[in-house]
Formats: structure tokens, sequence, C-alpha cells
């Protein structure tokens, strides 16, 4: 059964408003995020979709103020359940990071303290901020090594990161993510570096895991198979924006926005070898730090391209809900200006898709 | 007569030594190919699919002649590639290359990017000299890039551009086979779609053979006409692409399958496949070396290693519960011809 996506009134957990972040380099400033607005609702799990340098991995980080020097946050607002980020102390950050919010990376074996035996490194939230003694942090460690799936966790709990399997090595980060049961896990791309069959058990054990708790799930991917697996709702990235934000049946289905329907059709799927030739996105991703003033996906956009649509290249989009909880950033599906039909003849159908 | 293979590898066995200590002294070895015979023919593209450590970058260096086997033979244009002389051998190389998988770290930094496939002109003494900067111009225009990028350096280009120079410099040698060792991981689903429609294109224009080793079976299908999955050294089952997709016989194929994400909403509740954690490759079970993770595994498997066995034209399984013969009660006899 689908999860439904809780109602939009509910108060949000996250709300991030107009978020920019920048870093400065000798070539100018690169802005990674340029004005992204982005909410999660308690207990839903939001895809965040893009490509390298979309700059979703800062966003993911500059929610728990991660962003280190030469990059900024330069303006916007983070309120975790109504609280100030951006305006926090060391202290409140301290007890941020962790204790309300957890965050996975890419590279377990890169995060964890290589000479540091795995079981310390888990009860060390429950002893800091947790504020268990040592003996019953290293019995919440193995009850934690135990319920992210590591067999014979007493044993394990001794073992070196280095003994450990990039599958093992990412269920232990993920259980020191979990330890203080936070309401938000941060995941960026919690599977990039694992082989598929163990991708499937992680993300199996990030699902039930959020379920479980009740914890929001940040799922950081560029794969649209992971966020088909998990997400309630996907947002896609393009350029330091979010260019699409829906339900995620409507987003696998029919996205509107055309960068979102490119993403869809370039990703070879099993059971479609018949289908015929994959279509490309022809050209790369803008230098962010020459932002164009109309789309960032305008130079490589059909849509524009057979509409003739000049307002692309000169004016930044705003957002258009079409409905509920569904909101694109293009001037092509802009019903205000251009008559359903149009539109629907001009998005490229999707073949062989309901 | 039919024409020999282009390539043919026949019982092939590579092992690195595993050392340990002060003094090194060995304590075991990893047999990272251990007893792979395949053919590949001319225009052919053979997908190779494994786990990460499952040794399929091994075999396609191996074919390369870019390390040596323990023992076994790979024939290449009806060479014995191992017993010739480095001076012939060199001559042999041109004719088979390499595509690496991270584009950024396979070019020079220092060197612009057209000299660095003019390189591989000199070095084979391809052409008259005087010829060889046009011969890079029109192999540039040939992978969807300008003339003037060739005056780029590696660090002004994207990935997918440097991978399209991956490849012509690949192909600026005419060779009849390229080993492709995961040529799209590195790169966006937007790009890697133009990349393996470039690698598509090519094949056919050049009369082109592929090894393309990957991980992504979705990519795989996309681009093979035959399929082999690798587990540990073997070879467990190979088949023809649509019969390997539509009718997986081993249960590690059908495992891998059932691994990847669907983009079907529907079968997104579906129970995953539970493998376990992968063996430790230099202490891999006895009898077949997947029986530790499989769900079908008999005594039959503790005692002796399945050989692999056709089951239909072309479609190959190493798996004593998939033999047709032989009693196999819990894999659907049906599905075998």
């Amino acid at each position: 059964m689908l999860m439904t996506s809780p109602p939009s009134h509910a108060k949000p957990l996250l709300d991030i408003r107009a978020l920019q972040t920048q870093f400065k380099s000798e070539r100018g400033t690169v802005n990674a995020v340029q004005g992204v607005d982005l909410t999660i609702a308690p207990g839903e799990i939001l895809g965040l979709v893009g490509e390298s340098g979309s700059g979703k991995s800062v966003l993911a980080l500059s929610i728990l103020r991660l962003i280190q020097s030469p990059g900024t946050i330069a303006g916007g607002e983070i309120l975790f359940d109504g609280r100030d980020v951006l305006g926090m102390s060391k202290k409140e950050l301290t007890q941020l990071r962790g204790r309300d919010i957890g965050i996975i990376f890419q590279q377990p074996h890169g995060c964890l303290n290589p000479v540091r035996r795995i079981g310390w490194q888990v009860a060390e939230p429950l002893r800091h901020q947790g504020g268990l003694d040592r003996r019953a942090a290293w019995d919440g460690a193995i009850a934690l090594l135990r319920s992210v799936g590591i067999p014979a966790p007493e044993e394990k709990a001794l073992a070196y990161p280095h003994q450990l399997s990039g599958g093992q090595a990412q269920r232990v980060m993920i259980a020191i993510a979990l330890a203080l049961k936070p309401r938000l896990l941060i995941a960026d791309e919690p599977t990039t570096a694992l082989d598929v069959t163990i991708q499937a058990q992680i993300l199996e054990l990030l699902r039930e895991s959020c379920r479980n708790f009740g914890t929001s799930l940040l799922l950081v991917t560029h794969d649209l198979g992971v966020v088909a697996k998990l997400a309630d709702r996907v947002a896609v990235m393009y350029a330091g924006r979010i260019v699409e934000d829906g339900p995620v049946a409507e987003m696998l289905v029919e996205p509107q926005h055309p960068y979102a329907r490119g993403l869809l059709r370039a990703a070879p799927r099993l059971g479609n070898a018949g289908a015929g030739r994959l279509q490309d996105i022809p050209g790369g991703i803008p230098d962010l730090s020459r932002p164009s003033p109309g789309c960032a996906f305008a130079p490589r956009c059909e849509v524009r391209r057979s509409l003739q649509l000049g307002r692309c290249l000169t004016e930044q989009p705003p957002f258009q809900t079409s409905h509920a909880g569904h909101r694109t950033r293009c001037w092509a599906t802009d019903r205000s200006i251009n008559p359903p039909q149009s539109v629907s003849e001009m998005s490229l159908p999707l073949e062989g898709r309901p | 007569m039919k024409l020999p293979p282009l390539l043919q590898v026949e019982a092939l066995h590579v092992r690195y030594p595993v050392r340990k200590g002060l003094f090194g002294a060995t304590s075991g070895y990893v047999n990272a190919v251990d007893g792979v015979s395949l053919t590949l023919e001319r225009g052919e593209t053979l997908g190779l699919v494994g786990e990460s450590g499952c040794g399929k970058s091994t075999l396609g260096r191996t074919v390369l002649a870019l390390q040596r086997p323990s023992s076994g033979q790979v024939f290449f244009r009806n060479q014995d590639l191992f017993s010739l002389p480095p001076e012939k051998l060199k001559q042999q190389r041109r004719f088979a290359q390499l595509v690496f998988q991270n584009p950024k770290a396979c070019f020079d930094p220092r060197r612009t990017v057209g000299s660095s496939v003019r390189m591989a002109l000199d070095i084979q003494e391809m052409l008259e000299p005087s010829e060889r900067d046009d011969a890079v111009a029109a192999i540039f225009a040939k992978v969807g890039l300008r003339p003037e990028h060739r005056f780029r350096y590696p660090h002004e280009l994207s990935g997918g551009q440097l991978q399209r120079i991956g490849i012509a410099r690949a192909l600026v040698l005419q060779p009849s086979l390229i080993v492709c060792d995961e040529p799209v991981s590195a790169l966006d689903v937007s790009v890697q779609a133009q990349i393996l429609n470039l690698l598509r294109d090519l094949r056919e224009e050049f009369e082109l053979a592929l090894l393309f080793v990957s991980h992504n079976l979705a990519v795989v299908e996309y681009i093979a006409d035959r399929v082999a999955v690798m587990y540990y050294g073997r070879i467990v089952e190979i088949a023809p692409r649509q019969r390997l997709f539509e009718n997986p016989q081993h249960p590690y194929t059908q495992a891998l399958l059932s691994a990847v994400p669907s983009m079907d909403l529907g079968r997104r509740d579906e129970p995953v496949p539970r493998l376990g954690d992968p063996p430790d490759p230099v202490h891999l079970p006895t009898g077949c070396r997947f029986r530790n993770r499989c769900p079908l595994a008999f005594e039959r498997c503790a005692v002796s290693e399945p050989e692999a066995v056709e089951v239909a034209p072309g479609h190959s399984v190493a798996c004593w519960a998939a033999m047709p013969a032989e009693p196999a009660p819990s894999l659907a006899s049906a599905s075998t011809n």
C-alpha cells in the first residue's frame, strides 16, 4: 500500500524558506542554493532528486548548518519544529545535530572513526547527549546494532570499521544516526556506494526505521528507483532551485517540468530494453557562478525550443501550484499564460506509461 | 567454415596473493578469476555483471593483457596473447582498447585532451605524423565534440565530455574490441543516456565488439546482446539478453534482478531478496561458492561445484538446482525448455 502524504495543512516539521547558500571562489560567487522553499511534514519521506552539482547535498548540509567557509548561508530561514535554526547558539546546534536531526552520508567508511570500536561510536551519542552511563550506553549500542540487522551484535560491537563490509558500515551509520531517535533523518545518497542486493536491504531498513519511530526522512539521491521505493513526495532540484515538487505517484508517472520529464526518460529501466532509444538531455549543467536571469534549464529545454518561448531566457518562472501539493516552476506549464491544450500537445508523451 | 570468434577466453584463472604482517608473507590467495571460458564475436556486445569484488574488472583487464593470468589462455584475433613476444603484443593492443570508469582520473592533467588522444596514435605509430592531428579532429567529431575541444585541459571539461574523449582515445586506433569498465557509473542520468547512445551508434558504425562491465543491470539490458553474470571469479550464468532478463535460472541472477528498485509504485512493498553479506573472497565456501547465500541450497551444493550446463541454446547455468535432468524440486522445471 502506498502511504498517503500527510495533509498539507499539518504543521511542517521542517520549513525552509527562500534559503540561499553561496560559496565564494576566485571565479566569483557560486550560488549553490538559490532561494529554496521546502517543507517536510512529520513522518513524511521526501525524496530530493537532482544531478551532481544541482545543490541537493549543499541544501541538506545547510539544514544542519554544516556549511563551512568559504560557504555561507546568505539568506532565508530554516525552521525546525518552529525554531529558527539559523539563529541558534552553538549549544542549541549541538542539540539539534544528533538529537533532533540525524544524518547519513554516502561513504560510511569515510564517516566512521577508523581507530575506535564501532560499539563505542554508536554509544557515543547515547552517553554524551542521551545522558546514559558507560554500561547502559554500551547495552544501548548493542540493541541498536541488532535493530539495524548486524548479526551477532555483541561481537561486532568490538570490531573496527575496516573489518566491516560497506553494507555493514552503512548499517552502523544508520544505528548512530537513529541512536537518539531524531525526528528528522537526512540521508545523502545512502546507497550509492553499495551493491544492488545490499542497497535493497538498506532501503528497507531505512523505511522500517522511519515508520517505527515516526521519523521524517529527507532522502537525497540521483536514483529515481530509490525514490520510487521509499518516498511519499518528490522534489526535483536543478541548478540550485527546486523546479518541481509533488506526490510520488504523480512525479513518477507524469511530472510537469521538462527537466523532470527528461530525467524520467533518460534512465534505463529493467524490462524496457525493447522500448527503443533512451532519450538523453542534450548539454550539461550550467555554471552556477554566472546565474542566468531566466530559467536555468532553458538552454537545454526542448519544450522551450518548440514553443519558442523567449520569456524562459529572460525571466525566472515562479512556482505554479497545479493542484494541492504539486507545484512547478516552468513558463511552458504555466496555465495562466498558456491554454492547457497547447501544453499537453507540447509536453512530450511518456510512452509506455499510464 | 565458420570464422573463429574475435575473442576466446579459455579456463582463465587470475589469482592475487594476500600478504600479511611486516615481511609480507603470503597468507592466502584471492581467486579473482577462477576458471572462466567465454567467447565474443565480431560486433557483439557482452555485458558482464556482478557485485563489487566479483572479479569482473580483473577479467576485463586480463582480456586486454594488462594483467597476466595464473593459468588459462586468451585468444584475440586468433593469437594467444600471453605467448606473444612484446613487440607483437603491442601490435595486438591496438585492436583492443579500454574505456575507464572515472573519466576525470584517466587523462594527464597537464596535457591537452587532444594531445592525449594523439599520443595513442604516436605510440602505435599509426598514420603519417602530419596526418595525426586531422585524425584526432575527425574522431572528436565522431564522438560529438567540436574540433576546438582538442585544445582544452581535462579540468576545463565536464565528466560527460571527458568520457566522450575517453571513447575517442580508444576509437582513434580503429580497434575491433573495446572493454568498457563501468563507463557510465560516474555520470549523471542525463549524460549517461548520451554516452550509452553514443556507444550504441559507434558500435554499429565501426562493427565494434564491446565487453561491457557494469554493476547496473538496467544499463546492461539496454546495451548488451548477451549477458554474463559473475560471482566471485566464476560465470554462473550466461545467456542472450532477452532470455537472461526474462527467464533467469541461477538463484543469484534472480536475486540481482529482483533487488533492482522498481519504478513501479505498486511494487514498492515487495519483499527484497535476503542474500546477506558477501563472503570473504579468500575463504569461499566449499562446493558451490554461492551456497551460503543461496535460498535453494541443498546437500549436493556443499559437496561439489556445479559446472556450467547449457539449458537452452546459448544459455548456460552453473547451479545444481537449475540442472534440467537432475532432481530439482525447488526450481520450476517448467521454465527450462
